[in-house]
């Protein structure tokens, strides 16, 4: 009996798509080939809820022209055509298609991707899971561990960021996954047919086309043909480790970069009116002066020269105590990192200085694609509540406004609903610009004067910690830092976890793997809205 | 008009005898539905079976040619209470509707037409939406199928067996007087494949050459004595009839009996699973040549015992493969055997899974397990499907990382309406604390997940505000809120929730969103859409037809992205002291409708050189705290994180991508919630008149003027890029 094992069976081929992105597109035109190819193909999925932003499956079976009167001697068939199925089987899935990165983990787990047989063609792209979005913090799955389970999984992979290829060519990315589909040569039909299947579409033929042949480019092993930032060619994928985490290698280049001409002329990465303050980098750590002079930049540009000195000072103070000074010095990198960003706390002084700077409206403009002549019209969301006004206020006079009721009730007047504000009209940009030039005042302002307490206070902390013999406690220390988010309500919630945390560590310190306990107490402020799971973790780990 | 368009498909339904056709599922049962006479049509939208509907409304005018009366029932009752039509005069009438939920809501109707019996073929073709995908209870209709006597056809997932199964079913519902239901699996429905094609018929009597003749006959109607007599009529004239029609035209089919002493009785609709794990197993081949003799039941209901007898009788054992619980055939087997004394062993459930959805693995697995046992040298391959996952050549083998694969609900839509009125409602809580919120089937019970978690139960279509009618009692001090949705408000909501409410003087706020359309299911227009439509009468005022039946308190809400207004509509409806039912609509039109519409409309424009101001929202990222909290009071896809541009900081900023819409929700939230400064909207004038573009060169100018000085400032500190 001519049998499955035999390879007597159809081409199967799973589709994973997320609703909206013409997987059901892609299932037709695959048809369409082996339709007029002369074959039997049959798809089918499972639409519903799941179309509505959720993850679909398409499934196709495609089986080879069949010669409809038996050889003499034998029986008729039960059945003339042959019998497709409507479920994928695990393990016997040729060509697995996903159209997210996360997505191909899912046709993993299902067993739908399997070493022995599967070409797997993905897209490296990631729409984040809500999960991942909703994070105070950072909640992105390792997506490099997704890439290495594909590796290991599929016979061969095609994996490459094929929404990008097809929006490069005002298309979908159906059409580059098609494309890819027909440079895998996973199915024995030639471009030509493939191609074929677009034009009897007959929908936006040209820009699907083009992503087709970019799709193909990239699918078809040619070495030669490959993109070196996309794509595969064989099973080698040149696409980055972790593909939602590019940037982040970037940056890291970057850093590595900067600290070697840090080395030798820190003058070069600021402005003409730091270069005394970037020479004096030269009295901290290797691995810490690019952080330090992004630093520098950042609270001299945020507040003045004497403020980046003020600065400098607080960074060295962890210098002279690193203990890996010459190594790695995680604890000066990280004071010079979270000490900038504290010192450039957002207040309405700094918001309207980095909402008029002509860099962001530069790339504003670009986000918008306007085009010359074009009008753009900009409008911020902008609601600032009276303690954020009387902050930046001169001390005195801002603690008398926040008594105020006329002065209540006339910003609650103008802001209640919230202001809109157009940055690009002549009104808003010049409302905008003045306050950004209140910035001399800032000095003398209520909320000024109490970050500054508060910055050394926590200094002090971290130093006091360090010298006691527990740097690594010092580090978490100022990495509570990263709590410290957002404005108004969200700062708020973020300063009572910060001093719930300064206080544990208060109480660890000396106690066995006090840094590790800080770091999960850390990671629990961010867990959460409420602050629900850093109470847990206080009252089961922090003695009282 | 609906989500999909089949206008160029349904030109296909005018092929005639020879010619192959194409298509879907659902469109090869419109074709068999013509094919068949059929002289009206009826049903209710729903998955899987919503585009059997849209095919329907876009073949309107083939309808109109064959005399063919179609309508948009208001519910699944009112389409099952059509098939009347089909009680005294020789009308063939077709209903459809989701299935187990439409058999629920149509339970009535079906019930007293069973009673009665037919004369013209009635069938209620059900999209099962069962298994993976399914958005419902897991339920099987074969219990409406027993209840009430209706015979139920379950072909195999086949688009020519199905348009088989339409055409025999009319027969079998006349030959019976019974109505027959046709049971579409989920996968059936959106499956592809082709038959050949027959002529169309206009039906042999049509709606209005019956009404030219009426007629009636008080022995069917639902009333004593008759109603008694209907029970004997069913199971000593009826059934009878159905036995013989069925065997007579071998709708069952019995496949290479005799080739061994073992068998294998399926359902039909599970035909191709089956054979697939066969061959997996080496036991069959493409084309069905099994080496274990097959009972196809293309007839789930009613199980026709002599040929179960026949097929059993001479077999050791034979394997049930029956899909859903309770095991209503595997009960009805063991009966027939047992009353026959047939002593073939007899498995099923103990050898497949008890619940949940017959996949090639889990028949697979059935089937070996049974093969094993009775057997054994059938089988020549073992698919590594039967391998657990410890062995590293089984498909299931961890390879990848379970903690990097997040589960992906399904969510509200880009730009979706309904999101502010979720927005609206997590800020009113902050001022006016929790409350118990009974949710209702519809895209707004989307709700219950993250990021808004909103909605404690569901009870069905419509009946929102009629699940929370014990926990609104007046002397409650923390009101309840009911959500419903204009589509279940329409269906029964006006009555079960409404009236309900009204009438116990019920302290309830309700909430009905009113986005213009059947937005689940599909897009389809009902009582309050907006569009005026030439077959259709449409808007009419949901709040005008609540304050009907005795609503005082009512609000429209006209924009539902005015997250405020939302936000303090709800405060005010949760806190003032009016007795009774408050009730807030909340307008805006569904997103993926509007889309569709207005995308046209802007292209056409943009061509005609028309001024076209678009709208999209954007994040900067070095204002963006990378808090998300934006992303925790909305959850729009288009609304989502980025790694920080910033060398100083690591935690992802929020971003908005090029889908996005420019609905408003961004800002509103911003401002509502009181977010951070980091959100803009942006406003590109495309075609801009020469008033746009000398006020563009003047603020330029002045832009360049003022920025001078603080961009000089930031150049001494800042290395020259």
């Amino acid at each position: 009996m001519s049998s499955w094992a035999d390879g007597r069976r159809p081409l199967t081929l799973a589709i994973l798509a997320l609703g909206g992105e013409g997987g059901g597109v892609l299932a037709d035109w695959i048809v369409v080939v082996a339709d007029v190819a002369g074959w039997h193909a049959q798809n089918t999925s499972v639409a519903g809820v799941a179309q509505r932003t959720g993850a679909t499956v398409y499934y196709v079976e495609l089986f080879p022209p069949v010669v409809s009167e038996p050889p003499a001697g034998e029986p008729r068939a039960i059945r003339a055509e042959p019998v497709m199925s409507i479920f994928p089987s695990p393990g016997e899935v040729d060509v697995v298609i996903t159209s997210e990165l996360m997505e191909s983990g899912r046709a993993i787990q299902r067993g739908f991707v399997t070493p022995d047989r599967t070409t797997l063609i993905t897209s490296t792209n990631r729409v984040y899971s809500i999960d991942e979005k909703m994070s105070l913090g950072d909640g992105r799955v390792d997506d490099g561990e997704l890439l290495a389970g594909a590796r290991r999984a599929a016979r061969l992979l095609i994996a490459a960021d094929f929404a990008r290829l097809a929006e490069r060519e005002g298309s979908v990315i159906s059409a580059s996954l098609f494309g890819a589909l027909a440079g895998s040569a996973a199915l024995p039909f030639s471009r030509e047919q493939f191609e074929h299947a677009i034009r009897a579409s007959g929908k936006s033929v040209d820009a699907s086309l083009a992503a087709f042949a970019a799709g193909f480019e990239v699918a078809a092993p040619d070495p030669d043909e490959a993109d070196g930032t996309l794509a595969a060619g064989d099973d080698s994928v040149s696409t980055p480790s972790s593909p939602s985490r590019s940037l982040e290698a970037e940056k890291q280049a970057q850093e590595d970069e900067r600290n070697r001409i840090a080395e030798v002329a820190p003058e070069s990465l600021v402005g003409p009116a730091l270069r005394d303050l970037a020479q004096r980098t030269r009295e901290v750590p290797r691995a810490a002066r690019s952080m330090v002079l992004h630093g520098l930049v950042r609270t001299a540009v945020y507040q003045d020269h004497d403020y980046a000195d003020r600065y400098l000072e607080r960074v060295r103070r962890f210098a002279r105590i690193d203990p890996e000074a010459d190594g790695e010095a995680q604890l000066t990198r990280a004071a010079a990192q979270h000490v900038a960003l504290w010192m450039c706390y957002h207040d309405t002084i700094h918001v309207a200085l980095q909402k008029t700077r002509r860099a962001r409206l530069e790339r504003v403009r670009g986000e918008a694609r306007v085009r010359p002549g074009q009008r753009f019209d900009l409008h911020e969301f902008l609601h600032p509540q009276i303690d954020e006004i009387t902050d930046v206020m001169p001390t005195r006079l801002g603690a008398a406004l926040r008594e105020s009721r006329q002065f209540q009730r006339a910003v609650r007047f103008i802001t209640h609903k919230g202001m809109k504000l157009n940055t690009t009209s002549v009104l808003g940009y010049t409302l905008l610009t003045t306050m950004a030039r209140g910035r001399p005042l800032r000095p003398r302002s209520l909320r000024f004067g109490r970050e500054q307490e508060l910055i050394d206070r926590w200094i002090d902390r971290s130093l006091s910690i360090a010298a006691a013999g527990d740097a690594g406690l010092a580090l978490e220390v100022i990495l509570c830092q990263a709590v410290l988010k957002g404005y108004g309500d969200t700062w708020a919630r973020g300063w009572q976890s910060f001093e719930a945390l300064m206080d544990a560590a208060e109480r660890i310190q000396g106690e066995p793997d006090a840094s590790g306990r800080l770091a999960d107490l850390r990671a629990a402020a961010l867990a959460d809205e409420t602050g629900a799971e850093l109470s847990t973790m206080l009252r089961e780990r922090v003695p009282a | 008009m609906a989500e999909r368009s089949f206008a160029a498909e349904v030109e296909h339904l005018r092929k005639g005898a020879g010619e192959w056709i194409h298509a879907e599922g659902i469109l090869a049962v419109t074709k068999a539905l013509l094919q068949s006479g059929v002289a009206y049509v009826g049903g209710y939208q729903g998955a899987p079976i919503s585009h059997l509907m849209d095919v329907l409304g876009d073949a309107r005018p083939i309808l109109d040619e064959l005399e063919v009366y179609f309508e948009n029932s208001a519910s699944e009752a009112t389409a099952a209470a059509m098939l009347a039509a089909s009680v005294h005069y020789p009308l063939r009438g077709a209903i459809t509707f989701k299935s187990t939920v439409g058999l629920n809501v149509a339970s009535d109707a079906l019930a007293n037409l069973a009673s009665g019996g037919v004369i013209g073929g009635a069938l209620v073709i059900l999209g099962e939406d069962y298994g993976e995908g399914s958005s419902i209870m897991q339920e099987r209709a074969h219990a409406f199928a027993m209840k009430s006597q209706m015979w139920l056809l379950d072909p195999r997932p086949n688009v020519a067996a199905i348009v088989d199964a339409v055409e025999s079913g009319f027969e079998l519902s006349e030959a019976s007087n019974t109505p027959v239901m046709l049971d579409l699996r989920l996968r059936s429905c959106h499956l592809r494949g082709r038959f050949v094609a027959k002529d169309n018929r206009k039906p042999a009597m049509s709606v209005k050459e019956a009404l030219r003749a009426p007629k009636r006959d008080v022995g069917r109607i639902v009333l004593p004595p008759a109603s008694f007599q209907h029970e004997q009529e069913k199971v000593h004239h009826r059934w009878p009839a159905a036995v013989r029609f069925i065997r007579e035209r071998r709708l069952n089919e019995v496949l290479n009996n005799g080739v061994a002493d073992v068998g294998i009785i399926t359902q039909g609709g599970l035909y191709n699973t089956v054979n697939r794990s066969l061959e997996l197993l080496g036991c069959s081949d493409a084309f069905g040549n099994t080496r274990v003799p097959t009972y196809v039941m293309n007839v789930t209901y009613p199980v026709i015992e002599d040929e179960i007898v026949e097929f059993c009788r001479d077999k050791r054992a034979v394997l049930l493969v029956e899909e859903g619980q309770p095991d209503y055939i595997e009960q009805s087997l063991n009966t027939i055997l047992r009353r026959n004394s047939v002593g073939t062993q007899l498995h099923g459930k103990d050898l497949l899974p008890l619940a949940g959805e017959y996949s090639s693995s889990a028949v697979t697995r059935g089937l070996a397990g049974f093969l094993e046992r009775w057997l054994p040298g059938a089988i020549e391959h073992k698919p590594a499907l039967l391998l657990g996952p410890e062995d590293p050549r089984s498909p299931f083998a961890p390879r990848v990382d379970a903690t990097a694969v997040k589960p992906r609900l399904p969510g509200l839509c880009t730009g979706c309406p309904e999101r502010p009125i979720f927005s609206g409602m997590k800020l009113a809580e902050r001022e006016t604390g929790q409350h118990h919120v009974s949710a209702d089937i519809g895209c707004h019970l989307f709700a219950i997940n993250a990021p808004f978690n909103i909605g404690a139960t569901t009870m069905g279509y419509g009946l929102g505000s009629a699940g929370a009618a014990a926990l609104s009692a007046p002397q409650a001090d923390n009101r309840a809120v009911a959500i419903m949705g204009d589509g279940g408000f329409w269906h029964n909501g006006l009555t079960s929730g409404v009236g309900n409410a009204v009438f116990n003087k019920s302290d309830q706020v309700l909430v009905v969103v009113d986005n213009a359309y059947a937005a689940a299911t599909g897009g389809q227009d009902l009582l309050s859409s907006k569009a005026e439509l030439p077959t259709r009468s449409t808007r009419h005022p949901i709040e005008k037809a609540a304050r009907g039946v005795g609503v005082e308190w009512a609000r429209t809400i006209e924009d539902t992205y005015d997250v405020a207004a939302v936000r303090d509509s709800f405060v005010e409806a949760l806190t003032t002291s009016e007795p009774g039912p408050k009730l807030l609509v909340m307008q805006s039109e569904c997103q993926l409708n509007r889309q569709r519409r207005v995308k046209p409309e802007m292209r056409q424009a943009l061509k005609e050189g028309k001024r076209i101001t678009r709208e999209r929202f954007g994040v900067d990222p070095e204002t963006c705290t990378g808090d998300h909290a934006c992303i925790r009071i909305s959850g729009c896809p288009s609304l989502t994180i980025e790694s920080n541009p910033d060398p100083m900081r690591s935690d992802p900023v929020a971003t908005v991508l090029d889908s996005c819409v420019g609905c408003g929700v961004c800002g509103a939230n911003a401002h509502a919630a009181v977010l951070c400064p980091s959100f803009y909207r942006s406003d590109v004038t495309h075609n801009p008149s020469r008033r746009d573009r000398l006020i563009g060169r003047l603020r330029d100018r002045w832009v360049r003027l003022l920025s001078a000085g603080l961009e000089a400032r930031a150049s001494r500190y800042e290395a020259a890029p």
